[in-house]
């Protein structure tokens, strides 16, 4: 069969790095192509070359058998290679059939006809089976449908001859994830080129024919999905044998804890209107407890009330058996709280500075500004926290920004670490981050557990929350409807079981 | 007063869902009914409080005395739109106004002088356009810098205040539009009626107005959509040096002079407008109709001071403080709440 695309020899350089050496790709018409790899393994970079974003440095691309040299997405677009990005690229002010057609929209006289262009968004969500108000804004539609709008967008065009989903997966529920299926099949027995990116092994290996692993932005080979096991796949991702990976399974269910004294904190009634209901939740010391839910259940709220990010307006919390109102974050960090947060980019990291500058905020801050860590102490800590996390590069002085998604978190980690808290809660620690990088934090949180760490832990993939709690809250629509003793009867089905409301208890 | 189309809103769909949606304002709506409603209540007072307050001719002087900041006004719209912000527009004025007396004085015919300093305002938005787009400046600076070269030019070309004597332009100042029951409006008034009508126009049912909005929404999505944002970006700024010069143009028509302190702090007064208007200071929601009543609620306050007699005109400035702030903090609440 002829190559839909077929890229040879692509280099590609940043200043400093070689992105992408000598890689080869290649799609087929009608087929779902998996591009696989860990962060930093040239990825991003290869779809951003395909889809006109970079330039590159070196190599050939082949569209339909015509060479083609895209200057930008636009030529991109026109070309027939449609993208749809992991944070939707859309404009939220936007309604949704314009963010369908902007650009192309339907003209009579340069006046752009926009009953029409509402006539064909309808139809075009219509063939995604999405019955919504298409000239609502996008921001008033959830992450899943703007989602699909983003596909919307990207298949409209009757001359998609390339589509491209990176990590399109990420903000999906189940079901959606379910519906996104098989609106891919559809689209690749209509004969379309889909690349998929996913960090989801299971996804990918439900969807895709074929795979592409890359590594270390060299290409490691072409499979067919059949034909490669997951664990195999794993090993080519990383490059080393997954005994790592497979050790920490058993960890967390053997390690029961013994010793109850009084719990570090004790949540009664807490609970802060249109953020969470008011729960019961305690946390001992040396104990993980897993938050389980859905995206938007209230995992996060639930966790920022313990931090004081957010006040609670119900309840009351107990601290080492006191009341205590935690005003601000500053207070509980002045308890032995910490909460690395779910936004790296946002709440978390600081691209700007260094690893080591970054490390040292919280305990900096601790401290007050009149009181600096003496450099000598700082390079100490770092480095002891860089070897402890195995950072990479191990250069304290590198901006964290170059830092790929898993070492930006353990650089995140070592920062609440080094305040030596009694209580670290981590919320989606491993979102976004690959098989590598997951397995050395999941092995570090259960460390630290065992050291006589509490933490709690945050996570939307069930089988991380399985593996590593003793005890699961599972919430539900803002509401904490469960508490599990993590033994052999919990499974993911039960927690799955929970979250969709039909537990019989 | 001017007919302004707003966007079209698409009639909501009543079967849909079986009426899950109840009827509300629309959120993007809010901040333009709430500076309507605001002028209302302010004209009721001046109507109320002063004789003659309610006179036709005393609306049509609002339009009258503030045609030039309507027009520039017009053009802040579009790179409010976009998320940026255009400091120059003043110091163009007053470069406008002293290159156009000066050429006029020196004997050169309007034919000439016209075109010339309607291209001398958008050359420099291009320009601004340009360093923004290809250098990756923030707007703010490099139209700070536009800002203090165009007034910098104008103060080298001529310190003092020059009459202007054409006959065009004493003709245009004059020319008059007069209704039957004896009120006028004057052609910088239809100058800038005409300016507002395209400009709605354009930003509502033109690729390049909707390109402006999706840029104020999300820059980086626009590009990764294909958008041309480059081209818009400087578009805009291009556009909005012209409407700067144009408004120039009517300001010399209005005071019938050039010099090179006009327009101080104009810019100033047109952000206020717009914001006033309900255009998102981050860019991406409001419409012309918005500026045309933000600059309405300006001139209004202004008005409202003349007829009061005994306030300093100072209190303008107070007034529009307030009301600004006001109308963020209104801006914040609304966007937070659509979230």
């Amino acid at each position: 069969m002829a190559e839909q695309l077929k890229m040879t020899g692509i280099k590609k350089v940043f200043p400093g790095v070689v992105a992408l050496d000598d890689v080869d790709f290649r799609l087929l018409p009608g087929e779902i192509h998996a591009l696989m790899g860990e962060n930093g393994a040239g990825k991003s970079t290869l779809i951003k070359v395909l889809t006109g974003v970079y330039d590159i440095d070196g190599g050939d691309i082949e569209l339909a058998g015509q060479k083609v040299r895209f200057t930008g997405p636009l030529q991109a677009q026109q070309a027939g290679i449609s993208t749809v990005y992991q944070e939707v690229n859309l404009c939220p002010n936007l309604s949704v059939a314009e963010n369908i057609f902007i650009g192309r929209e339907p003209r009579k006289f340069g006046r752009i006809q926009w009953s029409e262009m509402r006539k064909r968004a309808q139809v075009s969500l219509a063939r995604l089976d999405l019955d919504i108000d298409v000239s609502a804004q996008l921001d008033s539609y959830s992450l899943a449908i703007q989602q699909m709008v983003a596909i919307a967008r990207a298949t409209d065009v009757g001359t998609t001859k390339v589509l491209i989903l990176d990590e399109p997966t990420s903000s999906l529920d189940a079901s959606e994830v379910e519906q996104l299926f098989t609106i891919m099949r559809r689209l690749r027995d209509e004969g379309v080129a889909i690349l998929f990116v996913s960090h989801f092994l299971d996804q990918v290996y439900e969807i895709a024919d074929r795979m592409t692993v890359l590594r270390n932005g060299r290409l490691i080979g072409e499979y067919r999905t059949a034909e490669l096991p997951q664990m195999q796949l794993v090993s080519k991702m990383i490059g080393k044998e997954l005994e790592a990976l497979e050790q920490i399974e058993e960890h967390a269910r053997e390690a029961t804890v013994t010793e109850r004294g009084t719990p570090i904190v004790d949540a009664r009634e807490l609970g802060r209107t249109g953020a969470i209901a008011p729960f019961d939740l305690t946390i001992h010391a040396g104990e993980v407890v897993g938050l389980a839910g859905l995206l938007g259940s209230g995992r996060t709220e639930l966790a920022r009330l313990l931090f004081g990010a957010d006040r609670p307006d119900h309840g009351a919390l107990l601290i080492d058996g006191k009341p205590h109102t935690v005003k601000a974050p500053r207070e509980a960090m002045a308890e032995g709280i910490a909460f690395s947060s779910e936004n790296r980019r946002t709440e978390g990291i600081i691209g700007e500075l260094t690893v080591r500058e970054n490390m040292i905020l919280a305990m900096q801050a601790a401290r007050g500004w009149t009181r600096p860590i003496p450099r000598r102490k700082q390079d100490e800590l770092v480095d002891r926290y860089v070897k402890a996390l195995q950072i990479r590069p191990a250069d304290p002085e590198r901006l964290v920004r170059d830092l790929s998604g898993g070492n930006q978190q353990k650089v995140l980690l070592a920062r609440w670490l080094i305040t030596e808290p009694r209580l670290l809660i981590i919320d989606e620690p491993t979102r976004g981050i690959d098989v590598g990088a997951k397995a050395e934090i999941q092995r570090l949180v259960a460390q630290l557990a065992d050291g006589g760490m509490a933490v709690l832990f945050v996570s939307a993939e069930l089988e991380e929350v399985l593996r590593l709690s003793h005890k699961i809250e599972v919430l539900r629509d803002r509401r904490l409807v469960e508490e599990l003793e993590n033994g052999d009867d919990v499974d993911a089905d039960r927690i799955m079981q929970t979250i969709a409301g039909g537990a019989t208890t | 007063m001017t007919v302004v189309t707003t966007p079209p809103t698409p009639q909501r769909n009543r079967s849909l869902l079986g009426g899950r949606r109840v009827y509300r304002p629309n959120t993007k709506h809010i901040p333009v009914l709430a500076t309507l409603a605001l002028l209302i209540v302010m004209y009721s007072i001046g109507v109320y409080n002063y004789d003659s307050f309610g006179d036709t001719q005393v609306f049509l002087n609002i339009f009258v005395d503030n045609a030039f900041l309507l027009v520039v006004a017009v053009g802040m719209t579009f790179v409010i739109l976009t998320g940026g912000i255009d400091l120059s527009v003043g110091a163009v004025i007053a470069l406008t106004t002293t290159v156009a007396a000066t050429l006029l004085t020196a004997g050169w015919p309007a034919g000439v002088v016209l075109p010339l300093v309607l291209l001398i305002g958008t050359v420099l938005g291009l320009g601004m356009g340009a360093v923004i787009h290809f250098f990756k400046v923030e707007p703010f600076i490099a139209t700070l810098a536009g800002m203090f070269l165009a007034r910098g030019l104008a103060l080298l070309i001529n310190r003092n205040s020059i009459p202007i004597t054409n006959d065009f332009w004493t003709q245009m100042a004059q020319k008059r539009f007069r209704f039957d029951d004896g009120v006028f409006i004057s052609l910088n008034v239809v100058i800038a009626a005409v300016v507002v009508l395209i400009a709605a126009l354009v930003l509502a049912w033109t690729r390049f107005g909707r390109n402006v909005y999706a840029i104020g929404g999300n820059a980086d999505s626009a590009l990764l959509m294909g958008l041309p944002v480059g081209r818009t970006r400087i578009a805009v700024y291009t556009l909005s040096g012209f409407c700067a010069s144009l408004g120039g143009v009517l300001y010399s028509f209005y005071t019938s002079s050039g010099y090179s302190l006009h327009g101080q702090g104009l810019e100033l007064d047109a952000i206020a407008a717009v914001v006033i208007g309900g255009v998102l200071l981050t860019g991406g929601s409001g419409y012309v109709l918005g500026t045309v009543l933000g600059v309405l609620v300006l001139g209004l306050i202004q008005t409202i001071i003349t007829f009061q007699g005994d306030l300093n005109s100072w209190w303008t400035r107070i007034v529009v403080g307030i009301l600004l702030f006001a109308f963020i903090v209104l801006q914040r609440l609304v966007t937070r709440k659509a979230k």
